[in-house]
């Protein structure tokens, strides 16, 4: 039965990113689209009319939206690499993490380096604290989802790789590794991770790209 | 095989009352202890450390915390009556419209409109108005947003069944009106009619008092 497996997204998003790991955990064919933000495509606007936003995955023609329920919907779907666990207490926990760090980690990541002038300090404060919450849910493990990587370390792209990207794009300091020694091996492990490698867009290009759009002007997400 | 649920809540809340309806849907047994906010209890601080706030459903002593957390574990744990459907893109589909209803904090805009300073008011009603025109628009000949029968997304959507009807009579202030919203307006009073939801309404006269007391004038607080 012929499938069709579509990816809109764009390049550097690590909302994408998280997209194109799962799918490719999970060894699942899919063509990809790079939507150009500023010059949204009618297809984009088509299969995502309340947000206007990537990712969109679009299988069998039918649109799936938003990264947290996109990455649910690929777990369901395809059977193999399991993403979430199975246990129902286990599942509520990784989905409180995976909240945890797109409603408070990253948002104050971004704020840190992007925002406002009179908001970065503050923000800056915010990480470290978030951080030091995720060290200690680490504990022994050596990911989230314990010997493999599951949906936390997948959502959590915004720290295997965009805080690091991110402190050397703006120059600002935000990972401590003395204090985080935890969460410092787990980004090691994190970026080690063979399909997580393949699914990073080139480091160079994107710090280019953010000193460009967020130093030059205007800071908009 | 014995079974422990209990629920922290706070009786004022949305949020807090999702899990309650979701419970009654079920005909899950639990024990409910009252939470007061402004003096939160041990057993909040020890069950919810990071985020200490209610909900907090505690099931055989482990803790699930974020009302739409715990209304998937819920509905992952007591097989009966689905508050999700079973294909994947259905859940999906419910999973994208509960987390729109909640985005954006659903119920702070939902205060702007309606006690917010001048400016803030009339930028808060215009997303308003386009929130609440996409779910007129996805209720489409639907009962339920679940279709025959209440599920997430209806849950999800209490704010709008009831809080906000006590919002605008508190305030003076309407957002829901039939001319513009006449199929959530239809799935407003179907959804306060419901059983398991009814029951599970705080009495409105205590919550406008409340609302009253706490905006009219002062900050509000989630």
């Amino acid at each position: 039965m012929a499938e069709e497996v579509v990816l809109f997204g764009t390049r550097g998003s690590p909302y994408t990113c998280r997209i194109e790991i799962a799918l490719k955990l999970k060894g699942v064919q899919y063509k990809y689209i790079d939507e150009d933000l500023a010059n949204k495509s009618p297809s984009l606007l088509k299969y995502n009319p309340v947000h206007k936003k990537v990712p969109v995955l679009v299988h069998n023609g039918k649109p799936v939206l938003e990264s947290l329920v996109i990455l649910e919907y690929i777990d369901e779907t395809w059977q193999g690499y399991p993403i979430l666990p199975e246990d129902p207490y286990e599942r509520a926990t990784a989905r409180f993490w995976a909240k945890f760090i797109d409603e408070k980690c990253f948002p104050a990541i971004f704020k840190s380096c992007w925002g406002e002038e009179r908001e970065r300090e503050k923000a800056v404060e915010e990480v470290s604290v978030v951080l030091k919450i995720l060290e200690d849910e680490l504990k022994e493990k050596k990911f989230f989802g314990g010997e493999n990587v599951g949906l936390v370390d997948i959502v959590a792209v915004v720290i295997g790789f965009s805080l690091g990207v991110y402190e050397e794009a703006a120059r600002v300091e935000l990972l401590n590794k003395e204090k985080l020694p935890r969460l410092c091996n787990w980004i090691d492990d994190f970026l080690s991770n063979s399909f997580i490698k393949e699914s990073l867009p080139p480091r160079d290009k994107l710090i280019a790209y953010l000193r460009n759009r967020f130093r030059s002007g205007n800071a908009s997400k | 095989m014995d079974e422990e649920v209990l629920l922290l809540g706070s009786w004022g809340s949305p949020f807090s009352r999702r899990v309650e309806m979701a419970l009654k849907l079920k005909g899950i047994e639990y024990r409910y202890i009252e939470e007061d906010l402004t003096n939160k209890s041990p057993s909040l601080l020890k069950y919810n450390p990071v985020h200490k706030k209610v909900p907090v459903l505690v099931h055989n002593g482990k803790p699930v915390v974020e009302s739409l957390v715990i209304l998937e574990y819920i509905d992952e744990t007591w097989k009966d009556h689905p508050i999700l459907p079973k294909d994947p893109y259905e859940r999906a589909h419910a999973r994208f419209w509960a987390k729109f209803i909640d985005e954006k904090s659903s119920i702070a805009g939902f205060k702007a409109c309606c006690w917010g300073e001048e400016k803030e008011r009339e930028k808060a009603k215009e997303e308003a108005f386009e929130k609440l025109q996409f779910l007129e628009n996805e209720l489409k000949e639907k009962r339920f947003f679940g279709g025959e029968n209440i599920g997430l997304v209806d849950i999800t959507g209490n704010i709008i069944g009831y809080w906000l009807g006590v919002f605008e009579e508190a305030s003076g202030v309407k957002l829901l009106t039939r001319e513009k919203f006449p199929k959530l307006c239809n799935w407003a009073d179907e959804f306060v009619s419901a059983s398991a939801i009814k029951e599970n309404l705080p009495p409105r006269d205590k919550l406008l008092a409340t609302l009253r007391r706490r905006l009219g004038g002062a900050n509000a607080s989630k």
